[in-house]
């Protein structure tokens, strides 16, 4: 049994990779399968749930499940642009700190800190408010160029923790070159770091972007999450009861956002071996009656006989 | 002593920073919507004022750029951060004095009593891993994936629309005069629970996880054996062995969390209707109303900064090993 398969057996990561593959299939399939165009007004305004509208409509009779199928599209894009672009600066900044150290890592380590001190969501608000179209992508890249820094400082303890290992040392003296270093033998030992780093990024990502949409920063046109909520809240929703105006949208984002956390349990399991043997042998421990103690760390694998 | 002078060069770097980011911000952006305010607001801004917001927005063709970022310091260090647009011709200084008691109130309470509660829980739920308690880990990672103004409508929407048991918006009673009277306190404690109650429910969890995380890892340390096997009780070992090591990189992460607390405590105002900055804010974005953003923005930047400073400080007086270390 290998790391990877190992990955896949953690129940939580199963069940928050099914959770992403379905709203990774409603982003793709959305505007085919949605049961409504979500800009068509109807006659049943602020209608509740029914057979024709399973989520109910809105104050001009739109489908809210049709708008919430359309959404998905525009979250996960957005968390996905964001959470690669972030994740390709936050390596670049980290490893290199890291890898370089003296001068060049105590600045790019001060300037990642900075990064973290300043609040991000403001920062966003501030820059998004003032471009002249806040679209999708542009608030995407706006989120990625200020939230790289957790990754980076995360990537930056754990490459100056590899670069003295011997293997790369051995590599070193070998003649290998720096770039060379870095790329094949620091990289592959730090995939979980930079995987857990890109899930929490696009999570950060995916909460500020519906943020921005809630605020109404980004056009209220692109349908996502977070456009629901704001018509939601701008038409009394909340006053009038329409809870299954402003419940389902939420609760998608939530989902989504267990979806990545989880996932990240299952990284963070991978990391921290701790963490793993408490985490995946609870059951096993309490079937077998053994009483988990503090001090006492149980073996993950036992000899097979 | 060597530490905490490194953390205040550090911090007023990032001051300086912020403050740069905010000067270039506006001037680097494509589209110029500040002329185009200025130009609807013709005849109604006297001329010193007009000048202030040219200097805010770098509206000045003739001036280079270095002469605009000195001009510009000039104004900060003068408590001038220019004229709001909406509530024209009131400076942005003013208003965001009056928002931001309310906002450090709101936020400085509910993370207290976030971070208190989610470290003892964390704690226990660490030290009892393995058990029952691990159930309640999914519920936590839940709570911490919930976007906060979710959280606040649902709050809205059940405690104060359905029951009816808190005012949904505002943040005290409109009809009193605000003064140090029982009622008027009264009256800030009860408009503020909800926002309160939504800040701590959903920053809670991160502080639960983190503790949690780290007390499983300290709690297989050496020391931690070594005072079981003295005999020490159970509840002093956790508190005093265990805990009290888990606890510090909650402390130093503390600082960096603050600032997405506070980013989330913002919305929360927005959908409060709560009068502090994150409210104010919402209604400079919504108006685009330039000047008061920017206020905003430098104003909660720099209380953040602040707090840092003082969680670092916090830092410095429980770990000792930052007293001694030659670093």
């Amino acid at each position: 049994m290998n790391n990877r398969l190992m990955f896949l057996r953690n129940g939580k990561v199963i069940t928050g990779l099914v959770i992403l593959a379905f709203f990774t299939l409603l982003a793709l399939l959305g505007p085919w399968i949605a049961p409504y165009d979500p800009n068509q007004v109807s006659d049943s305004l602020l209608s509740p749930p029914s057979m024709a509208h399973w989520l109910g409509t809105d104050h001009t009779g739109r489908d809210i499940l049709s708008q919430i199928v359309v959404g998905a599209r525009g979250v996960l894009v957005v968390g996905l642009v964001a959470g690669v672009s972030a994740t390709v600066v936050g390596v670049l900044v980290g490893v290199t700190a890291g890898f370089v150290g003296g001068i060049g890592d105590e600045s790019l380590s001060a300037l990642s800190n900075m990064f973290l001190v300043i609040p991000q969501l403001p920062l966003i608000i501030l820059i998004a408010a003032q471009l002249p179209s806040a679209g999708g992508l542009t608030v995407a890249l706006v989120i990625g160029a200020t939230g790289w820094a957790w990754g980076a400082r995360v990537l930056r303890a754990q490459t100056l923790s590899l670069r003295k290992r011997d293997f790369v040392e051995a590599a070193r003296a070998n003649g290998e070159r720096t770039w060379r270093l870095i790329l094949a033998e620091v990289l592959p030992n730090l995939t979980a770091v930079i995987a857990s780093g890109f899930v929490g990024t696009v999570l950060f990502a995916v909460l500020s972007q519906v943020t921005l949409s809630f605020i109404g920063i980004t056009p209220v046109s692109d349908w996502n999450w977070g456009t629901i909520l704001f018509w939601a809240q701008n038409n009394l929703a909340l006053q009038r009861g329409a809870w299954w105006w402003f419940v389902p949208a939420g609760a998608c984002i939530a989902l989504l956002g267990m979806a990545l956390t989880l996932v990240n349990f299952g990284i963070d399991e991978i990391v921290n071996p701790r963490l793993r043997s408490t985490g995946q042998h609870a059951r096993s421990l309490r079937r077998r009656g053994i009483r988990p103690r503090v001090g006492f760390t149980p073996v993950v694998r036992e000899a097979r006989t | 002593m060597r530490f905490l002078l490194r953390r205040v060069v550090f911090y007023a770097l990032t001051a300086w920073a912020a403050i740069t980011i905010n000067f270039f911000i506006p001037r680097m952006l494509p589209g110029d919507p500040v002329t185009a305010l200025l130009g609807r607001m013709q005849g109604r801004i006297d001329s010193g004022a007009e000048q202030s917001l040219r200097v805010l927005f770098g509206l000045d063709q003739d001036l280079g750029l270095w002469e605009q970022y000195v001009e510009y310091w000039r104004m900060l260090l003068r408590g001038d951060l220019g004229l709001s647009f909406t509530h024209f011709p009131t400076p942005v200084a003013d208003i965001v004095n009056q928002s931001l008691p309310w906002t450090v109130g709101l936020v400085g309470v509910a993370t207290v009593i976030a971070f208190v509660i989610g470290t003892l829980a964390g704690s226990i739920l660490g030290w009892r891993r393995g058990t029952w308690a691990d159930s309640l880990l999914p519920v936590a990672t839940f709570f911490q994936a919930v976007p906060y103004f979710w959280l606040g409508l649902i709050t809205i929407a059940v405690l104060s629309v359905n029951l009816g048991w808190f005012p949904s918006s505002g943040s005290y009673d409109r009809g009193l005069v605000p003064a140090f009277t029982g009622e008027f306190i009264g009256s800030v404690i009860y408009y503020g629970f909800l926002p309160a109650l939504t800040v701590v429910v959903s920053s809670v969890a991160g502080w639960v996880l983190g503790m949690r995380n780290m007390m499983v890892t300290v709690s297989s340390e050496d020391y931690v054996t070594v005072a079981h096997a003295k005999g020490l009780p159970e509840r002093q070992v956790m508190l005093g062995y265990a805990a009290r090591n888990a606890v510090l990189p909650q402390v130093s992460s503390f600082a960096l969390s603050l600032g997405f607390v506070v980013g989330g405590t913002l919305i929360m105002e927005m959908v409060f209707s709560y009068q502090g900055i994150g409210y104010t804010l919402y209604q400079a974005v919504s108006t685009h109303d330039y000047p008061l953003m920017q206020g905003c923005f430098l104003v909660i930047t720099l209380a953040v900064l602040v707090a840092n400073m003082v969680a670092d400080l916090a830092y410095a007086l429980l770990d000792p090993r930052t007293r001694t270390e030659d670093r």
